[in-house]
Formats: structure tokens, C-alpha cells, sequence
């Protein structure tokens, strides 16, 4: 029977996607989703439909954290890994949950109903720790809420039928300038460019000065006038809102309340380059905004904001699909999204040639943050002039950051460019601050002697995280969490980040351990140097940016881990018993070697 | 004919044929820059980064570098080499390399590199990762100990052979090279020992069976000289210009 169901769900979903290899992705993912898992018939059958190689298939499948082809497990639990969800207590709720289900992390249990591990930053830090169940996401996950999670699991009740009050999201919006209080109606900024050619609401773009929101910082109308000029027939605008930076969630938080904005700025862009298809990224983490975006562009195709002509112009004809990541960090980097959203593996391309010139299969793309386009609609409403008097010089209009760590009011936060950390940290409550990562852990920490610094693209520019760390955090342990996470999100294209970010974490582990030494110190400069003049991408070279900040500025904390020894090996003589002592059962001190004290 | 153009590659002048990266345009001038995944026959891929240059103050992979008149570029600088050292330790310290116990040592295109470079040791740790081998195969074995994850069988495969016998799987320090069979064995797929996807392998992990050690250690290919002199004659000349794409 199990049999014929996946025949009939096969048949479906290869018909709905056109059987076109380009949805792999797309429905791999729905395969995951129906089923617990991709079993390699299912890989099998999937490649025979869609003219690929199985192994091809199977790269794709096992590339994606989300994605299982170990086997079948009905409950998949994940906590989130960073930093803040650990602060807030999430290792010790795993282990919890784990000795409530008998079972050991990482491992399905015996007969395939459940397992509990770890993922990436899920986007909840304001309201952590936060969790994803079969990819359904849960905030403030305590005890008694595990206990409840246990009942349900342990009586096979399906997550549909979990309380709904188990999945409700806040938005924690704290201070909002002129993106989040714009009051902005759906079509509002669309009426006011239809009524110019596309070419003047590009000026009105680059005499703005808006600057991409995703961290890089490329200026938004010059893309887009590439976009434009760049030889083609059909061009593309995507939407990047694969928020995978830990300790951002702005975007979350834009999709749930200013999707309308979001997508007018896809439109608006649409409008301007001259593209009819636009793709939405959505990271698999935010799987439950799916439905609901996809009410809003319903509405908007309804409302005459979408589809062919546009508000009545002809010609105008643009639509918009959404398409949902699977649990990689690096898709997020615009070129990997493009191979992602190609249903291939997400690996950042050699460049050039540039998304703007051959991007989505090969035609001219402009790829933007979520932020940025909903700045870029505000901007159409308002003009370009208006804009750019808001902020810095080089640095117009205003940031959103994801406030968490050790503060009072984590949430969301609009400020104008310029704005001081001081200022930021007074605002939300942050008394005792010893550093504060900016911009996740690609971007930099700080200390308290910088708090004089600004929020702009000529000091500390960001792409929106913002990670609080009171007097009593180890340092030491926040960069060891940032380096495990670059480690783990590795695509593994490039020899120095798939070799680099491992060594990296095996040198953390080892100083953890308290096996470390001045020696271990210099590997991990001579591995951030390596990093830094090799990577392929800006996943490789931010990886090192951790551990050399932390170094730099916090280095007793190292220091104190250390033994006083020039060298000590990495191998564990006692440890590599380990597994002999589980097989026999045994733990006496017969078992172990002695060890010099 | 287009007119003449050049770059300086340590301060000397090196001509290219627009579309050239610095490293195609560098060997078919007779100028060597160390390098482990680019092949002449097939596109740039840019993965292992050996063939790292600096120009402008940024290091680039030369291999997907393009070519510009005018472009600077440093690369047999002790700063680059040193880079391409570690770098070479790094891929000695992922995979099982025992070189001599191996079919392909002195064959090897990463034991050849090793010594060019002048490598003395380890370096790092190593990761003794598991990894069986496939000696399902009549007349093919395949040891996954040995790989780097170059992609050229991968590649030689689709493009040359037509046939997708090889294809990567899993993620970051995870990745590694899968065969297109449900069973996973090389027996079940159509490899064929011609086939370009076995000649191409610059490590010891697609070997011929019943012919290891025909030819004594001591008398093999990079026995005789060493890479960096044999990478010269195996570029094309006159170069192929062929612009690079994307090469995922």
C-alpha cells in the first residue's frame, strides 16, 4: 500500500512541477515533507521521471540539512544551535528531551518514530530557544512545553493536530521608523511608478543611494541598471530571503507583517529591468509562512497588482513564485541561491559572470534582500531625494536589526544609518554589555570600548544581526559556537573552507577540552589566514572572522584554557577506549589508562 | 587577427588570447603556476584553490581568474607558495594517504605537488575519516581513501564518456563521491576501464585492477621530473580559448 501511495503522490508531483528538472529541489522537498524521508526508490523513480542520473539526485538530496535519506522517522526534532538559544538554555532542554524519549542525540530511535538534534540558527532568538519540529517552528521552548512534546510524540498524535498555541510567532517590533511605520498600501508606490516609464524609477533608485540590505552593501540601482542592460529576452527578480545568518530575523519578521511590501518591491522591480518572472527564497525554516505568502499574492493577483497587465498597463505582466530552501546557510550567498533555485546543489559559481548578466539559468537576474526591496517600494512612493536624506552620506536611509542575547527587549529595531551602538544597547536594554556581535557571525564583535562605533556601511556595516553578550558570557565559548556553525554550513566546493572550518572546530574542541596550547593558538591564526586568501566565498572567508575578533580582543579567555605546555597532541590516548568501554559495558579504572595528573 | 595583449606574471609579460583565464594563458606560455583540479581538456572548476595568485592586493583563483591586459599578478611569491603548501596539507590531512603503499605513488599528482612544493610534513592533524572502498568491479577499483574531491571524473564522465558514472554527495567536511548505481557499487554501473573518467583520476582512487606495479617506483611519471616541468607539456599550444561559464 505503501507502495501505490507513493506511485499516486510521485505521479502528482512531478505533473504539478512540470516534470522539469529545474523543481528538483522544489520536489524533493514535498517528497520529505509528505513521507519522513527520500528513500532511494523514491530517488530512483525520481531521476527515471526527470531524465537525471539517480546519484545526481541523491547530491542534491543529501546536500540540504533538511532533507533525510537515512531512513524513515516520523517525529524529527531539531533545536536550534546558536549562540542565544544555547544562552537561553537549549543544551540542557535537549538532553532533557532526549531522556524523556530515551534516546541519544542524533540517532533515530529504534523503530523509526523519533529523533532529536540540532540545527542552525532558526530565526527566534528574540523569543528562544526556538525549535523545528518535522520543519514546523516553535518558540520558547521550556520544560513543561517538552513534556507536552513528549505526550504527543510518544502517543503518535500527527503535528497538524498539535496546539496550535505551540507555533504562534511574535513579532516583536520595537521601534519603527520609515520602513516599518510607512503605513504603505498594497499598490500604493506601483500607481505612482506605472505612471513613469521604468527608466525614471531607476533614477529614482539610484539617486536614493540605497544600498543592498543583505550585508555586502552593492548599490541597488546600479544592479538593477546592469539587470536592465544586460543582453537577454527574459530576466528574472529574486527575492533572497534565505535569512540564514544566526541571530537575524527582520526578514521573518517582514514576511509575516509587510508582505505586501516586500512583494510591491519585487514588482516595482520587475517594472524596472523589465522581467515577467520573479522567484521568493524562502529558508526552510520559515516553511510556515508558505501558506500565508501565498494568500497575499492570491490577493494581489485579484487586486490587479499581479499577473498580466499590471494596473491596467499594458505589457506589465509580472508573477511571482515562492520557492522554499532545505536547510542550507550558503544559499544565501545570491549565486548558490541560483543553483539552489535551479534544484541543484547550492554552490556559490566562479563570478564573473555575474547574477545581473547570467544568473537564473543563465539569463539576467537581480537577486535582493527582503529589506531591500521593501526599502526600494518605499523609495518609488516617496523619491529617491527624500530617501537619501535620511542616514549618512554614504550610507541613505534606514537598517532594521534583530535585537537578542542579554537585553531586556530583544525584537526588532529600525534606526537610521549612523546610529551609535550606545544608543542601540541603551534603547533595549542592555545595561551590561561586554561585546556585541554585529552582523552574525560573518561579521564582527565588538567590545566595549567601540560602543562609540555607528551602524553605517563606512563603520559597521550589517545585515541586521545583532547579538548581545552581558558580563558573564565566555567569549571564548561564543566564537566556538560561531566557528561549529560555519563548519557544519560549509558547502565543502573549496579546499580551505571544507578542510579549513573543520580544523578550526577541532582546535576549538581541543582548547575546550583544556588540551590546548600556545601551538593550537597559532594553527588557528595560520587557519584564519588560509581562509581569509583562499575561500571561495564569503562563508570561508567570514568563518575566521570569530575566532580572530575573539583573539584580538579577548584573549585572556583563551589564555586560561591553555596548558602551560609548547605542544600537546590533539589524540587522546584514554579517549580512543571510549568505544571499546560502551561494547564491553565496562567503566572501572581497569578500563582506563592512566594519565599523568 | 586581434591585436597582441598581455599581463605581467611575476613581473614579466604573458600574452593571452581574450576569454584565457591567467592560468590557461600562463601555461601555454610556458609559465608554470602550480595547480591540482584544472586540466587542460576540461573547464575551469576553481576548487582546490592551489593555483592561487595575487593581483591587486586580493588573492584569486588564477584558474578562473580572466585574463586582462594590464593585470598584475604575483604568484611565485613565498607568501602564495606558503598558502599552497598549507593547502596541500590540508587535502593530505582530509582523505587516507599512504603513499607508500600506494599504486599511484609517483604517478600522483598531489604526492608530485607535495614534493614540488618542497613539504616536509604533516602539518595538521589528520582526520582518518572512514571511508570503504568498491572493489566491486571486475576490472576497476575504487579507493575513496585517496580522494580530493577534484571533480575531473565527474567531469570527464558527463562531458567526455557521456555516461554520469560519478557525481558528489553530502555537504562541507561530509562530501564525497558517490556512483550512480541504487546499489552504490561501481559493478552496477556502465564504467568502462577506457574510459576517460578512469585515466583522469590525478590521485589513486580509480585504479586498474591486475596491473599495479607494472612499472617499478622509482621509474614512474613524476620519478623522472617533477610536476611543475610536466604541466608545461601537457598544455595545449596553441591555447584553446575557451571562454569560462559557470562550471557548476
Amino acid at each position: 500500500m505503501v507502495e501505490l501511495s507513493w506511485k499516486l503522490l510521485l505521479n502528482t508531483l512531478v505533473q504539478r512541477h512540470g516534470r522539469n528538472p529545474v523543481r528538483l529541489l522544489q520536489m524533493l522537498r514535498e517528497v520529505q515533507e509528505s513521507k519522513g524521508w527520500i528513500a532511494p526508490e523514491m530517488i530512483a523513480d525520481l531521476a527515471d521521471w526527470l531524465g537525471l542520473p539517480g546519484s545526481q539526485v541523491r547530491g542534491v538530496a543529501d546536500f540540504y540539512s533538511f532533507l533525510h535519506t537515512g531512513g524513515p522517522c516520523r517525529y524529527r526534532v531539531l533545536f536550534s544551535d546558536n549562540i542565544t538559544d544555547r544562552m537561553q538554555g537549549s543544551e540542557a532542554l535537549l538532553d532533557y528531551l532526549c531522556g524523556r524519549l530515551l534516546l541519544e542525540k542524533g540517532r533515530v530511535s529504534e523503530e523509526g518514530l523519533v529523533s532529536v538534534d540540532t540545527t542552525s540558527c532558526t530565526g527566534l532568538c528574540d523569543q528562544g530557544p526556538g525549535l523545528l519540529v518535522n520543519g514546523w517552528a516553535i518558540p520558547g521552548v521550556t520544560r513543561e512545553r517538552l513534556d507536552q512534546i513528549a505526550e504527543l510524540i510518544l502517543g503518535r498524535r500527527p503535528v497538524e493536530q498539535w496546539p496550535s498555541d505551540f507555533f504562534v510567532i511574535q513579532d516583536h517590533i520595537r521601534r519603527a521608523g520609515i520602513l516599518l511605520g510607512s503605513g504603505l498600501k498594497p499598490g500604493e508606490a506601483l500607481r505612482v511608478a506605472s505612471q513613469r516609464d521604468p527608466v525614471s524609477l531607476l533614477e529614482q533608485v539610484k539617486a536614493s543611494g540605497l544600498r543592498g540590505r543583505g550585508g555586502a552593501g552593492f548599490a541597488t540601482g546600479l544592479k538593477w541598471e546592469a539587470c536592465r542592460n544586460a543582453p537577454g529576452d527574459q530576466r528574472y527578480v529574486v527575492c533572497n530571503a534565505d535569512e540564514g545568518e544566526p541571530g537575524t530575523f527582520k526578514d521573518r519578521v517582514l514576511l509575516s507583517r509587510y508582505a505586501d511590501l516586500v512583494f510591491e518591491g519585487m514588482t516595482l522591480c520587475a517594472y524596472a529591468i523589465g522581467a515577467a518572472e520573479g522567484f521568493l527564497y524562502l529558508r526552510g525554516e520559515y516553511r510556515y509562512l508558505l501558506e500565508p505568502l501565498r494568500e497575499v499574492l492570491n490577493r494581489r493577483r485579484a487586486e490587479g497588482l499581479l499577473g498580466r497587465n499590471i494596473l491596467g498597463r499594458q505589457g506589465f505582466d509580472f508573477d511571482i513564485e515562492i520557492h522554499l530552501g532545505a536547510g542550507a546557510y550558503v544559499c544565501g550567498e545570491e549565486s548558490a541561491l541560483i543553483e539552489s533555485l535551479e534544484g541543484k546543489r547550492g554552490i556559490p559559481r566562479n563570478r564573473p559572470p555575474y547574477p545581473v548578466t547570467q544568473g537564473y539559468l543563465q539569463r539576467p537576474t537581480t537577486v535582493n534582500n527582503v529589506e531591500t526591496f521593501c526599502a526600494a517600494a518605499l523609495i518609488t512612493h516617496k523619491g529617491g531625494d527624500w530617501y537619501r536624506s535620511i542616514g549618512t552620506p554614504k550610507s541613505a536611509g534606514t537598517k532594521l536589526l534583530s535585537i537578542s542575547g542579554d537585553c531586556a527587549k530583544p525584537g526588532i529595531y529600525e534606526y537610521p544609518f549612523g546610529t551609535s551602538i550606545r544608543q542601540i544597547l541603551a534603547d533595549c536594554g542592555a545595561e551590561d554589555a561586554q561585546a556585541v556581535q554585529v552582523s552574525g557571525p560573518s561579521g564582527r564583535c565588538i567590545d566595549a570600548t567601540e560602543f562609540g562605533r555607528r551602524i553605517a556601511f563606512e563603520d559597521l556595516p550589517t545585515a541586521g544581526s545583532f547579538m548581545i553578550f552581558g558580563q558573564e558570557r565566555d567569549m571564548f565559548e561564543v566564537a566556538r559556537n560561531f566557528v561549529e556553525f560555519f563548519a557544519h554550513e560549509s558547502c565543502g566546493f573549496c579546499t580551505p573552507c571544507r578542510v579549513g572550518t573543520s580544523m578550526l572546530k577541532g582546535a576549538m574542541e581541543k582548547i575546550a577540552a583544556g588540551h590546548g596550547t600556545a601551538c593550537d593558538l597559532g594553527e588557528i591564526e595560520a587557519l584564519d589566514r588560509v581562509l581569509n586568501q583562499a575561500a571561495h566565498c564569503g562563508l570561508g572567508s567570514a568563518a575566521c572572522n570569530s575566532t580572530l575578533d575573539t583573539l584580538k580582543k579577548f584573549r585572556p579567555t583563551y589564555e586560561r584554557r591553555l596548558k602551560s605546555l609548547e605542544f600537546e597532541p590533539a589524540f587522546d590516548l584514554d579517549g580512543a577506549l571510549a568505544r571499546a568501554r560502551r561494547m564491553t559495558g565496562r567503566d572501572d579504572a581497569g578500563a582506563h589508562l592512566e594519565t599523568e595528573a | 587577427m586581434s591585436e597582441r595583449q598581455e599581463f605581467l606574471l611575476d613581473g614579466e609579460e604573458v600574452p593571452f588570447i581574450p576569454g584565457q583565464t591567467v592560468l590557461q594563458a600562463a601555461l601555454s606560455a610556458g609559465r608554470y603556476i602550480p595547480h591540482l583540479c584544472y586540466h587542460p581538456e576540461f573547464k575551469p572548476h576553481g576548487s582546490c584553490k592551489v593555483c592561487t595568485v595575487k593581483s591587486g592586493g586580493r588573492t584569486h583563483a588564477s584558474c578562473t581568474l580572466p585574463a586582462r591586459a594590464g593585470l598584475e599578478v604575483d604568484s611565485a611569491t613565498e607568501e602564495m607558495n606558503q598558502l599552497r603548501r598549507t593547502l596541500v596539507q590540508m587535502l593530505f590531512a582530509e582523505g587516507n594517504h599512504f603513499c607508500p603503499s600506494c599504486e599511484k605513488s609517483g604517478n600522483c599528482a598531489l604526492q608530485a605537488l607535495g614534493y614540488d612544493l618542497g613539504l616536509t610534513h604533516a602539518g595538521f592533524r589528520h582526520f582518518f575519516p572512514d571511508r570503504p572502498v568498491d572493489a566491486s568491479h571486475p576490472s576497476l577499483l575504487l579507493d575513496f581513501n585517496r580522494c580530493i574531491l577534484c571533480e575531473l571524473c565527474v567531469r570527464a564522465s558527463a562531458e567526455v564518456d557521456g555516461k554520469n558514472i560519478f557525481s558528489l554527495s553530502g555537504r562541507g567536511i561530509g562530501k564525497h563521491l558517490i556512483v550512480n548505481a541504487a546499489s552504490g557499487r561501481l559493478a552496477d554501473t556502465g564504467i568502462a576501464a577506457t574510459d576517460k573518467s578512469v585515466a583522469v583520476c590525478p590521485v589513486g582512487v580509480i585504479l586498474k585492477k591486475r596491473v599495479g606495479f607494472a612499472v617499478p617506483i622509482g621509474k614512474r611519471r613524476y620519478d623522472e621530473r617533477p610536476i611543475s616541468a610536466q604541466a608545461l607539456e601537457d598544455a595545449p599550444r596553441p591555447p584553446a580559448a575557451t571562454a569560462i561559464q559557470e562550471t557548476q
